[in-house]
């Protein structure tokens, strides 16, 4: 009998402490996770909710605003100037990001090579990614300056009449687009880690089929380095889309010359904080997420066909 | 041509390549250096000059006086020092807790956590700006502050990534011994976890240095400017004092630039990190 308590005690009292040990451990595991569950209610999920309430109403913080259904949305489609500052943006996009990654991984191919000195370069090649983006701004306003600048300085040595870059409608995109290309250190940091990724024992092969150093780029490096362009393609378009310091700063939130510097998330601030149309910004969130999430799904449908991932 | 040559032509051709290519990159900083530097009169001069004459070091004091800049550095490193400490708080507990503890609703949090990361600021950005406008906080620097105490969800995420890495055999001996749950993570894996706290931290430190939305947003009042904020500022009002605007890009940069040297390798392991995990 006493050998039958002493199992029935065995088999129930575990299941009761199982029981109470499971309880601890979600209590302990919820209070790890505390500031986040709280953190993500309050500065996340509840002002999301509440964006999507706002793109429907006229909202604005002078006045509590009212219901208008679609409204904001019918009236940004018959915006002209939320089409330039679309046009703009994707304008912006469409350039610097496929330039941004030939540049980059030239510049990490370079920067792989095996000789002394190195070290300096590569520094040399980190350092603008330090500089913050008002002092860039700043910077390169100068150094553009269609009159004082060193960059016209430098073309009237060539005997070359240089363009009026910020100043003209046609020149301020390039020249965010070549600013821009100057802090394009933190993506080759990426690719030299991917290129230190590839096993000499490919390029060794090669050798032996060889090849020679454009059919070794062609065949073997860029293959394998697709895995991190990917990368820096998804956030190098989620990047440029969200584009503000820069045009802000270069234009003091005007988008000058010809609203040609009027980038998405500027128009939207400034319907936002400048008018207080609140509701009409919050709208124009929701098209700058759908836009940003349809571009980012589109590349990870077709990655599929282009990236290849080692020991695939 | 015997190999030995072709080597020397290949070497030289790059060496060749990697010069033209940093001129490219260094030339700015020269330039941006050398203006800081110059009087008025040579900062317009055509063609543009290289070396100023004379050295004229009254601009950083003549810069720092005219846009309080002791002021705007303090307030820049008040919010950036707290901010860090907010997320090394706050991130590396929670991403621990994905990583190791397993508890009822963990999946579901940690979906919610990636799919908020997909969400741009901008969504979120209104109606924040309200909900920090009644609570009395517009003006100051607490909505710059206060959110990193209770995570961010791209270092949760990287970092949880990390302890995913570390082995549990440390954990289950420590438990055998006795060690709350909450002691196990402050005393051994926190301090495992020390390289990838410090890369977050680092991220985190840059990003509020050269906030510029953010301050823009909330910083209402003169005496509570960023440097950032307090840059663009000047350069609308004082647009062709190029010799102090740039005295004042140069020291905002400094900071940043002594730190990279002496955390070279974690910028580098952590940006590495974040584009091969992320």
């Amino acid at each position: 009998m006493a050998k039958l308590a002493d199992s029935v005690r065995v088999n129930t009292i575990p299941s009761a402490r199982k029981q109470r040990a499971l309880r601890k451990t979600n209590v302990i595991g919820w209070l790890f996770a505390s500031p986040w569950a709280i953190g993500l209610l309050c500065f996340y999920a509840i002002p999301m909710l509440m964006s999507i309430y706002f793109s429907f109403t006229t909202y604005s913080i002078l006045q509590p605003g009212e219901f208008v259904g679609m409204s904001n949305y019918i009236d940004l489609f018959h915006d002209p100037l939320f089409w330039k500052s679309i046009y703009n943006t994707i304008y912006f996009t469409v350039f610097f990001v496929p330039l941004s990654i030939f540049f980059g991984v030239a510049l990490a191919m370079m920067l792989n090579m095996k000789v002394k000195g190195m070290a300096v370069f590569r520094t040399i090649f980190f350092l603008p990614t330090l500089v913050p983006q008002v002092a860039l701004a700043v910077l390169w306003m100068w150094l553009l300056h269609p009159n004082f600048g060193l960059v016209n300085g430098m073309l009237a040595h060539f005997g070359i009449d240089g363009p009026p870059w910020l100043g003209g409608e046609a020149w301020s995109k390039p020249s965010l687009i070549l600013m821009s290309l100057w802090g394009i250190g933190q993506a080759v940091v990426i690719y030299l880690a991917g290129l230190g990724d590839i096993p000499d024992e490919y390029y060794e092969a090669a050798q032996i089929d060889g090849a020679n150093w454009f059919q070794k780029t062609r065949k073997v490096t860029i293959p394998l380095l697709t895995p991190v362009i990917f990368y820096n393609l998804v956030m190098g378009m989620i990047g440029a889309f969200q584009q503000f310091t820069l045009p802000y700063t270069l234009t003091k939130g005007q988008g000058t010359p010809a609203n040609s510097m009027t980038f998405y998330v500027m128009y939207l601030y400034e319907n936002g904080f400048r008018y207080f149309k609140m509701g009409y910004a919050s709208a124009m969130a929701w098209i700058l997420f759908i836009i940003v999430m349809a571009l980012t799904g589109i590349v990870f449908i077709t990655s599929k066909r282009w990236v290849h991932y080692q020991g695939k | 041509m015997n190999p030995i040559a072709i080597k020397r032509i290949n070497r030289s051709l790059a060496y060749l390549c990697l010069i033209v290519a940093s001129a490219f990159f260094i030339i700015p900083f020269i330039w941006l250096l050398s203006t800081s530097l110059k009087p008025l009169t040579q900062v317009f001069a055509y063609p543009p000059e290289w070396i100023p004459h004379p050295f004229l070091w009254s601009n950083y004091s003549r810069a720092v006086e005219y846009i309080h800049f002791w002021t705007y550095l303090e307030n820049t490193a008040i919010i950036t020092i707290v901010s860090t400490l907010g997320v090394i708080i706050s991130c590396p507990l929670v991403a621990y807790s994905f990583a190791k503890l397993e508890y009822r609703g963990r999946g579901i949090l940690f979906f919610v956590t990636l799919a908020v990361m997909m969400i741009p600021g901008q969504v979120t950005m209104i109606p924040l700006f309200l909900l920090f406008t009644k609570l009395g906080w517009v003006g100051t620097s607490l909505p710059l502050i206060v959110p990193q105490f209770f995570g961010v969800p791209i270092y949760i995420f990287l970092l949880r990534q990390f302890f995913l890495g570390l082995p549990d055999a440390l954990r289950e001996a420590a438990r055998l011994d006795g060690a709350s749950e909450f002691r196990i993570y402050l005393q051994i894996m926190f301090p495992l976890a020390k390289s990838a706290v410090l890369a977050v931290a680092l991220f985190q430190f840059m990003g509020s240095w050269t906030d510029f939305m953010g301050p823009l947003l909330y910083l209402t009042n003169e005496a509570s400017y960023t440097v950032s904020l307090g840059l663009q500022q000047f350069q609308s009002q004082k647009g062709s004092e190029w010799g102090l605007l740039m005295a004042v890009s140069t020291l905002m940069t400094l900071p940043i630039i002594v730190l990279f040297f002496f955390l070279q390798k974690t910028f580098i392991s952590g940006i590495t990190f974040s584009g091969i995990k992320g």
